[in-house]
């Protein structure tokens, strides 16, 4: 009886989370079929196989979308972003989390109210014009880095303070300088921190559309965010084809994250225990 | 050992520098433009005082709607999310859950997404005459649920939270498994000892050597929920009529309209929420230190 109450629990279980799951995985296979289907059948979204596969569809996207450039400039704004943010981050994180006193103090606070500043788009505007920067691609990287600079800086606050101290005291004695001691000793320490940090503003970059609205207005410089907002826009009554551009946009990302999968869950995992 | 000299402040003036100009510089000058009436129909900008603050919390009522909508939405997703987040994480560590790692990030992948992208997905999932789900309902007899799940004003919030719980709840489950999986199994074996049952384990053990990781995720939950855009805009763009505006919405269509000193007013009320939140975060994390 006992057995068979627990077996009746698992298959339960099994169930629940089969269920779940089910019910994230249906709108992306829904997409990925309509994406193979004519205009019209495609109006009627379902889960039934396309009558005849239209793969001609994705054909008429890439040219159409743009989706070639735009994924390289992605690929460009969330890499370079991302190495100036660890770059800097690292750096900062490291001095403050070892001498919190005095002005590193005041920096480090000052760094985290950018967590709650909200980005005013006009002002912004006004400090690129001032700087020479809008509609450039140097621009939008360094936007991008500024606004994630601050979270990040907290991650990595949070990392760097468990790292002992005695670490420095040692390659002190044996003669390194701050520079020596950060790039040679503490930066391979920070290779979880880092991956975390690499992998959480990736996506927020590569997944960001306001920044492009506002800041390029040259197509050739959009990423794949804002290419699929103005596929979508120009494409509406054609779900197969939108579908089709959905589908090519999320490819990359969900290679990366299958690829990625063990940092990025343990980066959020890790980021967030130890706070 | 001379602290200056080995932890030289020029470290971070990296970081300063980029932050300083790119952020906190026109943080603050907009904060200070909410002070004036700066709109796009004239080049003149006066100081108007406390008086947009004012127009906010006394003057039209859908600026109160839009309050009320950020703080409706911020903890009604907050509240789903973990409580879905922790059902998961604890349904996905039993042994008996064949391919756990698959499920784990199946549920994830929505986090990956953009929420331009999830938004445009929903939108053509939900229409109401050919959208996946009313499809779905109408084939198999359901015909009474299948709704105008983005244009009847009594369920397109709800229906709007339901989808940001969706692409949101796989990552409060990531980081709530990592909390359990770092719970020494003693405590369990020791329970079991006792003769604890499963409710009471996760009552007096589980859920107290959670507590910090479920306060750093409604932290996380909490600071999103009151910046929500992206969402909404590609989900209901605040529609229909105001029934799903936030401030952020309102601030687009502020700035849309040119009334620069009305948005910037509304995101500076979003700020002054976020830095005492914000406040009592690393507050509460320093408490934590002390106690560890």
């Amino acid at each position: 009886m006992v057995t068979l109450k627990k077996s009746l629990g698992s298959i339960v279980a099994n169930l629940v989370t089969i269920f779940i799951s089910l019910l994230v995985l249906i709108p992306m296979v829904v997409l990925l079929l309509n994406s193979f289907k004519t205009q019209g059948e495609s109006n009627k979204m379902s889960l039934s196989l396309p009558k005849e596969w239209v793969f001609a569809n994705y054909k008429t996207v890439i040219e159409q979308g743009k989706l070639v450039s735009s994924f390289f400039n992605s690929l460009l704004y969330a890499t370079c972003s991302v190495l100036i943010i660890v770059i800097v981050v690292a750096a900062a994180a490291f001095v403050i989390a070892r001498n919190r006193k005095g002005i590193n103090n005041f920096i480090y606070y000052f760094i985290l109210s950018g967590i709650a500043i909200p980005i005013n788009n006009v002002a912004l505007m006004k400090v690129l014009q001032a700087l020479d920067l809008v509609n450039t691609r140097l621009g939008i990287i360094l936007v991008y880095a500024a606004i994630n600079i601050p979270l990040s800086l907290f991650l990595s606050y949070g990392f760097i303070s468990t790292i002992p101290r005695e670490i420095d005291e040692a390659a002190v004695i044996d003669g390194c300088g701050p520079i020596k001691l950060f790039v040679s000793i503490i930066l391979p320490l920070l290779k979880p921190i880092i991956s975390t940090l690499f992998v959480l503003n990736f996506m927020a970059v590569w997944n960001d559309f306001t920044m492009p609205l506002y800041y390029l207005n040259n197509s050739a410089k959009w990423p794949m965010t804002l290419a699929v907002y103005n596929f979508f826009g120009a494409f509406e009554n054609s779900w197969n084809l939108v579908s089709a551009d959905i589908i090519l946009t999320l490819l990359p990302v969900l290679i990366i994250f299958i690829l990625g999968q063990k940092y990025i869950v343990g980066g959020v995992a890790a980021g967030s225990v130890k706070g | 050992m001379d602290r200056k000299k080995l932890y030289p402040w020029y470290f971070t003036s990296g970081a300063l520098l980029i932050f300083f100009l790119l952020c906190f510089l026109p943080g603050i000058i907009g904060i200070l433009y909410s002070f004036t009436d700066w709109n796009n129909f004239t080049d003149k900008i006066n100081f108007v005082g406390f008086k947009n603050y004012v127009e906010v919390l006394k003057g039209k009522p859908e600026y109160r709607a839009y309050l009320w909508n950020t703080v409706l939405f911020t903890t009604v997703t907050t509240i789903m999310k973990t409580v879905v987040g922790l059902a998961l994480a604890l349904l996905l560590t039993q042994k008996v859950i064949k391919l756990k790692n698959f499920h784990r990030m199946v549920i994830f992948s929505p986090q990956v997404m953009s929420y331009l992208v999830v938004g445009l997905v929903f939108k053509s999932m939900l229409h109401p005459d050919t959208g996946f789900v009313n499809n779905f309902l109408k084939s198999v007899g359901l015909d009474i649920f299948a709704m105008n799940w983005l244009t009847d004003l009594k369920i397109v919030f709800a229906t709007v939270m339901s989808v940001d719980t969706w692409k949101g709840m796989g990552y409060i489950m990531v980081v709530i498994i990592a909390g359990l999986m770092s719970i020494s199994p003693d405590y369990y074996e020791a329970a079991n000892i006792d003769g604890a049952n499963f409710w009471q384990k996760f009552r007096l053990i589980t859920l107290p050597l959670l507590k910090p990781i479920i306060i750093n995720a409604t932290i996380l939950n909490v600071t999103y929920g009151f910046r929500v855009f992206d969402m909404i805009y590609s989900l209901t763009n605040g529609g229909p009529g105001n029934a799903t505006g936030v401030i952020n919405t309102a601030v687009y269509k502020e700035f849309s309209k040119g009334n620069y000193a009305m948005g910037t007013t509304l995101s500076s009320i979003l700020f002054f929420a976020l830095l005492l939140l914000v406040y009592f975060i690393i507050k509460s994390m320093e408490n934590k230190e002390v106690d560890a």
